[in-house]
């Protein structure tokens, strides 16, 4: 099911498409409240607007009440909230989300590796145990960090700030994000490696230049 | 008369050539006794590699019940130890780690290489981090197919390594 | 030996007083993973664990093979509980696809996890048992669990790794004269199941080792964001079958154990729980099945996503929520698969447990943290 976008003023930030090439880079310097995103929707197969879940919607517009246009809210989906976040105010998104809206461990850390955007995403799935009404949400905060094309993990310009004095769950998945595509949290206590061998000086394997032997 | 021969220069020959002779003549008439003897109490090392470690685990559950063809249960210490049941995927991480189990093994030892990833790598033929067979870290005795395999089938696998011991020369080492 | 060892399996020396050990990955009481502890006299100051003796690189094997022929690799990080890690891949790939399932199925699904478990859950406490050194306890569960891998095996027609469940519903539909045998399976696993009782978890010997030990607090089990049953024993009340129903789990009267103490005893106690509490909802969905019909919506072959598109999905599997991250781009391969796999989460609660307890309480913590480490490792 998908979010039908520019159906009243208050989602003109949402997009049918959760990830076109371009949501990225363009996420900060978007101004959302006064350009809705050209519609893709004319080739969509379905003309009927879908109707918005109204709690998860609610749980959306509180955060972009809060950030504004910094942030982006790529879909409104049954149970999942994904919002797309530039890497200098994911700190406090996370905070926000902590505090305010009573979200209180990470389930997942993912990283995505986008080689034509020459970005590497990382998105953390945030649930909730303390709050019951809750439960059934995941929501789900991405970020990009700039992808280099030789990477010497740690030393190049392969960064994020971590969420791990926000969110303590995320201590081994973002040691695990570190090894796997050779993105550097800033802030992390303890940026070792955690499940490669300890001899390991490839690529970071889960990007899409590291070919797995024969394919 | 063999006061005579025997001197300082030449006794390390001496000993050496006693050694060959007695080895011979223990061979033929004590080996099979002291193979039988190997063959009934072969302890496994308690070295769980991948997934196949389940199937082993059944081996030894009461249906299965691997200890009365005498395959103990998987033991802790490696000095009391003579057989490796590398059950499943060897990784990169995990290749030297078991060559120095299976260096701190006494001899005899012997090797059972349980499961298609320990034999060819299996399902993860084409991982990054998964070696393809074990032979190139130790030497195999007995492959056992399967992924995993049946319990029935690990246990016709040390009935295979055991045929085997019956027929090795014990002497090798004595 | 040369005097250079390869990297990562020198100790260094950290003070005259405090030791460093080495548990694992060769030790009883380790499984396939290594945890480096730091001693002083009997207590454990520090404690890193070191996973990854058995990472196999699932994710980036997903990235090249289609949807269907990531079936089999993708059971194998818990192929004892084969059906409960397939199933977020599978109902996360229904979504890209747009395949509906048809009820039976649905219900068939139900079966196959919540036997599949109970044989997770039996190993789990054999090994259990056996890391207690409590040989007994070690027997009872093997030879029990036979008996639902037997049905397993009428099922499915492999002992561990079935693959049965398929994008659209599951593989084969159930053999004749299934529902007699089932019930009367389980209800014999479940009067066999509830006699371990006297044997183990009322034995002074078992409560004293496990009682007061690596307590875990409410506060704790939320912030490191654990999951299944340490959660569970530590009060909090959270069952993806419940919270989040999927399929038709919630059609089904499902009862959540949940303990206070967040010892180990009670982290060893909820699995038991969930055994029964899982014979009641085999039961229920016995009964509840459709009698016959279609298992599985036929796909066409090389199946694709619609375009760009995401989907996460979490089931409760045998040790917690398990959830599975599918990218697709819209072609027959998925762009990404992540498992957010219950023991890389409850991996985290294991150093701040140990810290401060004796050595010889390491067994019962880390192994009732119900840690499995193949899939860690993924």
């Amino acid at each position: 099911m998908h979010a039908a976008s520019g159906e009243d003023q208050e989602d003109e930030g949402q997009e049918v498409c959760m990830m076109s090439s371009d949501t990225a880079t363009t996420a900060e310097k978007k101004p959302v409240a006064k350009a809705p995103p050209p519609k893709p929707a004319a080739k969509k197969p379905e003309p009927e607007p879908v109707e918005l879940p109204v709690f998860e919607k609610g749980i959306s517009d509180k955060i972009v009440e809060k950030f504004g246009d910094k942030i982006e809210v790529a879909f409104v989906k049954e149970d999942r909230v994904r919002i797309n976040v530039g890497k200098e105010d994911v700190h406090d998104v996370a905070e926000f989300v902590r505090d305010e809206l009573s979200y209180d461990h990470v389930e997942s850390v993912s990283g995505v590796d986008y080689p034509q955007d020459n970005e590497i995403e990382v998105v953390y799935h945030i649930g909730s145990y303390s709050d019951s009404s809750l439960a059934r949400q995941v929501l789900v905060l991405a970020t990009r960090a700039q992808r280099e094309t030789n990477p010497i993990p740690g030393n190049d310009a392969t960064k994020l700030p971590t969420l791990r004095d926000v969110f303590y769950s995320v201590e081994f998945h973002e040691r695990e994000i570190f090894e796997m595509f050779g993105v550097f949290f800033e802030g992390h206590p303890d940026n070792r490696r955690l499940l490669l061998p300890e001899d390991w000086a490839d690529l970071p394997p889960l990007r899409k230049d590291f070919a797995i032997k024969g394919r | 008369m063999i006061k005579d021969l025997v001197t300082p220069e030449n006794a390390n020959v001496f000993v050496g050539k006693l050694g060959d002779i007695l080895e011979k003549a223990i061979d033929k008439p004590l080996g099979y006794a002291i193979n039988w003897g190997r063959i009934w109490s072969l302890w496994p090392v308690h070295i769980e590699t991948a997934c196949c470690s389940v199937e082993f685990g059944a081996a030894s559950s009461p249906r299965y019940d691997v200890e009365r063809f005498g395959i103990i249960e998987a033991f802790g210490s490696l000095r009391q130890c003579d057989l490796v049941v590398v059950q499943g995927t060897i990784t990169r991480k995990m290749a030297p780690r078991l060559r120095l189990v299976y260096d701190q093994m006494p001899e005899p030892k012997y090797v059972i290489a349980m499961g298609a990833c320990a034999i060819t790598g299996g399902l993860y033929f084409d991982s990054y981090n998964v070696l393809p067979g074990i032979d190139g870290v130790i030497p195999v005795d007995v492959y056992v197919p399967g992924c995993p395999p049946r319990p029935e089938t690990l246990i016709q696998g040390c009935m295979l390594l055991q045929e085997k011991i019956k027929r090795m020369k014990a002497r090798k080492f004595v | 030996m040369t005097n250079e060892l390869p990297p990562g399996l020198a100790l260094q020396k950290v003070d005259e007083r405090i030791m460093t050990l080495n548990v694992g990955p060769q030790h009883p009481g380790s499984g396939h993973m290594r945890i480096i502890v730091q001693i002083d006299g009997d207590y454990i100051v520090a404690c890193d664990p070191d996973p990854g003796y058995v990472h196999r690189g699932e994710e980036k094997m997903a990235e090249y093979r289609n949807y269907i022929t990531n079936i089999p690799h993708l059971e194998r990080p818990v192929i004892h509980d084969s059906c409960n890690v397939l199933y977020p891949y599978v109902l996360g790939a229904e979504e890209l696809l747009g395949i509906e399932v048809p009820e039976r199925a649905k219900y068939v699904r139900v079966i196959a996890s919540e036997l599949n478990r109970c044989i997770y859950i039996m190993y789990w406490l054999a090994i259990y048992g056996i890391f207690l050194g409590h040989s007994t306890m070690f027997m009872w569960p093997a030879g029990d669990r036979e008996l639902l891998i037997d049905l397993m095996e009428k099922m499915t027609g492999a002992r561990v790794t079935h693959a049965h469940f398929v994008p659209g519903g599951v593989r084969n539909d159930l053999p004749p004269n299934f529902e007699d045998v089932c019930l009367r399976q389980v209800n014999y696993f479940e009067k066999r199941i509830k006699e371990y009782a006297a044997v183990f978890y009322d034995n002074p010997i078992l409560i004293a080792r496990t009682q007061d030990t690596g307590v875990l607090s409410r506060q704790d089990a939320i912030r490191y964001g654990t999951t299944g049953s340490v959660l569970r024993a530590s009060g909090v009340d959270y069952d993806l079958r419940k919270k989040e129903p999927y399929d038709v789990y919630d059609e089904l009267d499902i009862h959540t154990n949940v303990m206070k103490e967040g010892d180990s005893y009670a982290r060893s106690r909820i699995p038991w729980l969930d055994m029964i509490e899982s014979c009641n909802i085999i039961r229920q969905a016995l009964q509840k099945m459709p009698k016959s019909g279609s298992v599985r919506t036929k796909l066409k072959p090389n199946p694709k996503g619609k375009g760009l598109d995401s989907v996460y999905k979490r089931v409760e599997s045998g040790r917690g929520s398990l959830g599975c991250y599918i990218v697709s781009d819209g072609k027959p391969e998925p762009y990404r698969v992540k498992l957010s796999v219950p023991s890389f989460r409850n991996l985290i609660a294991l150093p701040n447990l140990l810290r401060g307890e004796k050595l010889g309480n390491m067994p019962s913590v880390y192994w009732s943290l119900n840690y499995w480490p193949v899939e860690a490792d993924r």
